[in-house]
């Protein structure tokens, strides 16, 4: 009984700061078509939301499709960059955007929310692969960079291909040898994975959280895993840092507002996600999802996104996709 | 036999009074919305994701109602292709070529009931295809790299300029200009845009529906403007008896069986989908039965074989989406999403581990196309009644609804002006007695060619020879070989004087 009015005292302390703003209107926007790793954060967290109770009512989704976001951004920022009740679905692609000049403005034009979660990037092989380990992978590399066929879910210069390789140069790849990695694009991790299994490629670098079933089925093996601990769902797969290779790359899911917005609206959505990050229910849906939950936000997460936005720049320039 | 126990526990899960009352609206909304130009399974589908959300519909449930939406469009889009010459989605263009100049001869409520036994038979073989073959088809399809869809492409490319019959040279202009505009995007190897002009709308280059609703639907109206009121009388036709002959019905069996094969194969192929798998239906056959040059003039078979192989495409599809987690269709990948969001990861373990939802799906298919064809054949008299309004009054409802179609899809002002410039285009190439079929397929499946033999090259870094390594590529080279020899053979066989064939009006 106490505990119950305890929790009833704490989630009203928590509401109360919120009355201070509240979005009248909320809406998403998923850069991307229904389906997508975008829709599906605007659909989730919106669903959340409203369950939750953390806005009134319902938070409409606004399907902006086209060249990966940059529709979408170049709307919001000539047309909306003050509408408080707006955000936008983003993620490591967005920033790789406009890390490479692929956006009609760089990430001043915005003001970042917060990031909710992550899908964690993986590096997988065929089962019966002659390597067991990204030190293997390496040696081969190494003596030849062309020797094993790279894939993913994404061009030449997106984020599968860059994060790989950022990797392999962490593990001391030089840099000059970076450019030599054959990369191939698939349109989706799915289909990146039915062709390593055909034997038609090498080795495959993509989101986990897509391909997780190949794992378990056990049809594919894991290399290393991109992230800091291992995975709750993967206890088996090994992560690329107990190997020595101290990288993690993560392609999490947050959120933008126009840059124009006002501190009002920008502190209360902060402080809505964070309560919604903070949830059970965010914490569940997560993870179900094969995402990874983590929190950045406010200056912490605008800080965060200008070193990613540098470090992507540079690794794309040692590859010459920009100059 | 185990399968059987499967089945039976599946439908034990589809058959609970609510599923069927979901199965039943799922037919009917997936049958308007395929008929409708501009609106296709694709959007079906992910109009009505939200609405299962939020009914709050279990997961075996909401996938019943989606894939009846799914089903139901692909019959549904077959109806605006043979009564107004206007796809209602991408894989239901071929049925035009035949099934609009049966209508033109009267022959509407045959085209559309064959079309619909056909959609029914195409669909069961690939569903049983889908329960019987699973596995073994998996493991067939993972053989199929870059190499082999480019060889695959390569096959259907080659049977093209066959597809119209009145003049190749035409049909080959108009699949480059298909190809052509098909290069206009953010190339997806390299990321880098081509062919844009800087305009952030034109990134992800033409959209299929986009064209097909312009080049069809608009420049139709175009046509009707210019000709005033001259058009209308075209349209009265003599109705025949309301329903197809036996004797119709057998002799299309065989292209039925055929064109589900084919169907059934490029879907199971996740680069493929039911865009070639209606096309390749459609071409083989006219290669195999087309004796007589009867062809694009209101075959019975022209409109069987496209219909069986779209509809076994679409269960085609589900294989490599179940079984591996990997979309072959736009439509799938919707369905994908569903599962995902659904908290089902397909996968290699779907089966094991969620026996109820694959099960009662695959059940539910079984139960959706007996629905289905049980709603459409009676309303074939429905349909036909829309011969008897006129094009003046039947064309702006048309007009709008592609309009609203469209633009439900993006929300972008931006694809209307496409779709109105494609209009312009069409009414051009009509003018010019080009056919439009070829420029949609083109656009639709050059790009996936383009894909294919680039990624080939990048694995091999840049050796031809990998495209010709693998026994699958060789056999499918061997294919096209002995199609084109055919073509030459029949061609030098039965050539007709030049000039004795008028030139179809509306292609």
């Amino acid at each position: 009984m106490f505990r119950r009015l305890g929790r009833v005292a704490a989630v009203a302390a928590l509401i109360l700061p919120l009355a201070a703003f509240s979005p009248q209107n909320p809406e998403c926007i998923a850069p991307a078509n229904p389906g997508g790793g975008w829709d599906f954060t605007c659909r989730t967290v919106g669903k959340l939301l409203t369950d939750t109770g953390l806005v009134s009512g319902q938070v409409q989704v606004t399907n902006m499709t086209g060249a990966v976001g940059a529709v979408a951004y170049a709307n919001v920022a000539s047309k909306r960059s003050d509408d408080p009740d707006l955000v936008v679905a983003t993620s490591t692609v967005g920033i790789t955007q406009i890390a490479q000049g692929k956006y009609p403005a760089g990430v001043d034009a915005m003001r970042w929310l917060a990031m909710l979660g992550a899908d964690v990037g993986v590096v997988l092989v065929q089962k019966d692969s002659k390597f067991n380990s990204l030190q293997d992978l390496l040696a081969a590399l190494k003596a030849d960079p062309g020797s094993v066929v790279a894939a993913g879910s994404s061009g030449v210069g997106g984020w599968d291909h860059l994060r790989l390789l950022m990797l392999l140069e962490k593990a001391g790849m030089a840099t000059d040898q970076l450019k030599s990695v054959k990369w191939v694009e698939f349109s989706g991790g799915g289909d990146a994975v039915t062709q390593l299994m055909g034997g038609h490629i090498g080795v495959v670098s993509t989101d986990i959280g897509e391909i997780g079933g190949f794992i378990q089925s056990g049809d594919v093996k894991v290399l290393g895993v991109m992230s800091g601990d291992r995975l709750e769902a993967f206890p088996d797969a090994p992560t690329a840092k107990e190997q020595g290779v101290d990288f993690e790359g993560y392609n999490w899911r947050g959120f933008y507002m126009g840059g124009k917005v006002s501190d009002e609206a920008y502190d209360g959505w902060l402080a809505i996600m964070q309560k919604l990050y903070e949830s059970k229910e965010w914490q569940e849906t997560a993870k179900s999802k094969g995402l990874t939950p983590i929190w950045r936000g406010g200056k912490d997460f605008e800080a965060f996104v200008r070193q990613s936005e540098e470090n992507m720049r540079k690794v794309s320039k040692a590859i010459g996709v920009i100059k | 036999m185990e399968t059987l126990g499967f089945l039976a526990h599946g439908f034990a899960v589809a058959f609970t009074p609510l599923n069927i009352v979901l199965a039943l609206i799922g037919c009917f909304l997936g049958t308007i919305i395929g008929a409708l130009p501009g609106l296709g399974p694709v959007n079906g589908v992910a109009i009505l994701i939200p609405v299962a959300f939020s009914l709050q519909l279990a997961p075996a449930s909401a996938l019943i109602l989606l894939s009846c939406v799914y089903y139901g469009c692909m019959y549904g889009g077959r109806i605006s292709s043979i009564m107004l010459n206007i796809p209602g989605d991408e894989p239901a263009m071929m049925t035009c070529l035949d099934g609009y100049p049966m209508a033109q001869k009267g022959k509407a409520p045959e085209a559309l009931a064959i079309s619909a036994i056909a959609s029914f038979v195409g669909a069961i073989l690939a569903t049983i295809g889908l329960v019987l073959f699973a596995p073994l088809l998996v493991r067939f399809a993972i053989h199929f790299g870059p190499a082999e869809y480019f060889a695959l492409y390569v096959l259907a490319f080659a049977t093209i300029g066959g597809i119209t019959g009145t003049n190749p040279a035409k049909t080959l202009l108009a699949a480059a200009l298909g190809l052509a505009l098909g290069t206009v995007g953010i190339d997806p190897q390299s990321g880098v845009p081509r062919f844009t002009f800087g305009v952030f709308e034109l990134f992800d280059g033409f959209d299929a529906i986009v064209a097909i609703v312009g080049l069809f639907a608009i420049s139709e109206v175009l046509v009707l403007l210019e000709e005033g009121h001259g058009g209308i009388s075209a349209r009265a036709v003599r109705v025949s008896r309301a329903f197809a002959q036996g004797r119709e019905i057998a002799a299309s069996a065989g292209a039925m069986l055929r064109g589900s094969v084919i169907g059934f194969v490029a879907g199971v192929l996740p680069g493929a989908g039911a865009s070639l798998g209606s096309f390749l239906a459609y071409t083989m056959e006219k290669r195999y039965s087309d004796r007589r040059g009867t062809f694009g003039k209101g075959d019975p078979r022209g409109v069987a074989a496209p219909e069986a192989g779209n509809n076994a495409a679409a269960g085609g599809a589900l294989v490599p989406m179940l079984s591996l987690g990997v979309p072959g269709s736009g439509t799938t990948a919707v369905l994908l999403a569903l599962l995902i969001s659904l908290n089902i990861t397909p996968g290699p373990l779907l089966f094991q581990k969620e026996p109820d939802v694959v099960w009662g799906l695959i059940a539910s298919l079984f139960f959706a196309n007996f629905v289905l064809i049980a709603m459409n054949l009676p309303l074939v008299g429905l349909f036909t009644r829309m011969l008897a309004i006129p094009m003046w009054a039947l064309m702006p409802f048309v007009v709008m609804v592609s309009f609203v179609g469209i633009y439900s899809i993006s929300h972008s002002p931006f694809d209307l002006f496409m779709m109105v410039l494609f209009g312009v285009l069409g009414y051009v190439l009509r003018k010019l007695a080009i056919p439009v079929v070829p420029v949609v397929l083109g656009l639709l499946l050059g790009a996936d060619m383009e894909s294919n033999f680039r990624r080939a090259l990048s694995i091999s870094g840049g050796d031809y020879a990998i495209l010709f390594q693998s026994g699958i590529a060789i056999g499918l080279y061997v294919l096209t070989l002995l199609f084109l020899a055919l073509a030459v053979f029949l061609g030098m066989r039965e050539r007709r004087p030049p000039g004795a064939e008028p030139e179809p009006a509306h292609d």
